[in-house]
């Protein structure tokens, strides 16, 4: 069995005690952690969805801008982080497995380790007030 | 694979009548492969010692340290073999995000703080940057990784014939975590510790202990034994053993623990001048 990263595992950590939303993909752009608060935005728990494909989650959540059309997975914070290395932040809306439509915000960066190692990227997430 | 250990303690050197049976020298360990190449893990002060038992007509060593806190490189100028001209010395370790391993350990060697400096030994020194993923050395294969303690520091598994020794004398894997052992996949070292032949790891504090120095980098001994029972080893040698635990104290404790958890592995605590073969 492969271990993550040991700076995956120290952010993970962190997230686990932070009251802010966060997702933490690998990168390949699979989403491989995301914590409790992440859980309450998005409608489903972590314990039960394990690991999901960036084909997954990218569209599972139906982003989408603000006169409701889908945004495209290249369009997202956290793949900008990904694919461009450098931080991103937007506004938009997802549909939670819950079926509950949220306006949030979301600020990505790219995870970069001891000797330039690219771990992947975090996305905070903001829900603002209805 | 023949493992000595010439420093088994933790921190600081703490010799005396009451560490004797457990030792006071720091961190050192020798890897002898059966083509007789030699690996030493750490330079802490335990490598005067070795360096004086190695042959005068040695001409290449290897040195992995772990990482640069005192008690793993404050015996390295005072290794003898890197004072003789004609002797080849690599050097692997972790760079920071702005110094190279050279420039980091020059820190240690250089006036205020030692007289010599890395440029005046005469041995020919050559530092090698990690973490790698998998290194070749002689007989060895090593995988060397990063693992939780405070600085860059990296972990080792060393394999030949068909037998692996594994290295963590510093790791805290229990830090953060909410319970302990969990996922081997989010455990730190797990990687290089799983299944392997010997496993050395940190045993520095008791429970106790623990709970008020988490994060300081170092396990209780509780944790180490449930990381090794995770990891599926064969062999556990507690290690790093604290300064102030002298050797009626770490008595009591690895027999209370060996009695309360039972592992289905076997355990020897370290204790320095010991050596185990680790044979296929």
């Amino acid at each position: 069995m492969s271990q993550q990263e040991i700076e995956v595992i120290l952010a993970r950590h962190l997230a686990e005690y932070l009251a802010m939303p966060i997702f933490i993909v690998n990168p390949a752009g699979d989403l491989i952690f995301y914590n409790e608060p992440a859980e309450a935005i998005l409608g489903t728990r972590y314990a039960e969805t394990g690991m999901m494909p960036a084909t997954e989650w990218s569209t599972v959540f139906h982003p989408m801008d603000q006169e409701r059309s889908l945004l495209s997975p290249d369009e997202l914070p956290l793949m900008i982080a990904l694919s461009k290395r450098h931080p991103a932040h937007k506004l938009f809306w997802i549909e939670g497995l819950d079926g509950v439509v949220r306006e949030i915000e979301v600020t990505a960066f790219p995870l970069v380790g001891q000797a330039d190692r690219f771990l992947g990227a975090i996305a905070i997430f903001w829900e603002n007030p209805k | 694979m023949k493992v000595t250990f010439w420093g088994t303690r933790g921190s600081l050197a703490s010799p005396g009548t009451d560490t004797a049976r457990y030792g006071g020298n720091t961190s050192c360990v020798a890897v002898e492969g059966p083509a007789k190449s030699l690996l030493i893990l750490d330079a802490g002060t335990g490598i005067r010692n070795l360096g004086q038992s190695l042959p005068p007509d040695l001409n290449k060593v290897h040195i992995l340290l772990t990482h640069l806190h005192m008690d793993h490189i404050q015996g390295l100028p005072f290794f003898i073999p890197l004072r003789r001209q004609g002797v080849e010395i690599h050097v692997w370790g972790p760079a920071s995000t702005t110094l190279g391993l050279e420039a980091r350990l020059q820190k240690y060697l250089s006036p205020p703080l030692f007289p010599v400096s890395v440029r005046e030994l005469a041995a020919e020194i050559h530092f090698h940057e990690l973490p790698a993923h998998l290194i070749e050395i002689d007989e060895f294969v090593i995988k060397a990784q990063l693992i939780i303690h405070p600085n860059p520091t990296i972990g080792y598994r060393i394999q030949c014939s068909g037998t692996s020794v594994t290295y963590l004398p510093d790791h805290e894997p229990a830090l953060g975590g909410k319970t302990f052992p969990y996922d081997k996949s989010w455990t730190s070292g797990y990687t290089l510790a799983e299944g392997t032949d010997l496993l050395i790891h940190d045993t520095q504090y008791t429970e106790d202990e623990y709970k008020a120095r988490i994060g300081f980098g170092h396990s209780s001994i509780e944790h180490a034994f449930q990381f090794a029972k995770l990891s599926d080893v064969k062999h556990f040698v507690p290690f790093h053993h604290d300064p102030t635990h002298n050797d009626d104290q770490l008595d009591r404790m690895f027999e209370a623990t060996l009695r309360n958890l039972q592992p289905s592995y076997l355990v020897t605590p370290g204790r320095e001048g010991m050596a185990i073969e680790v044979a296929y």
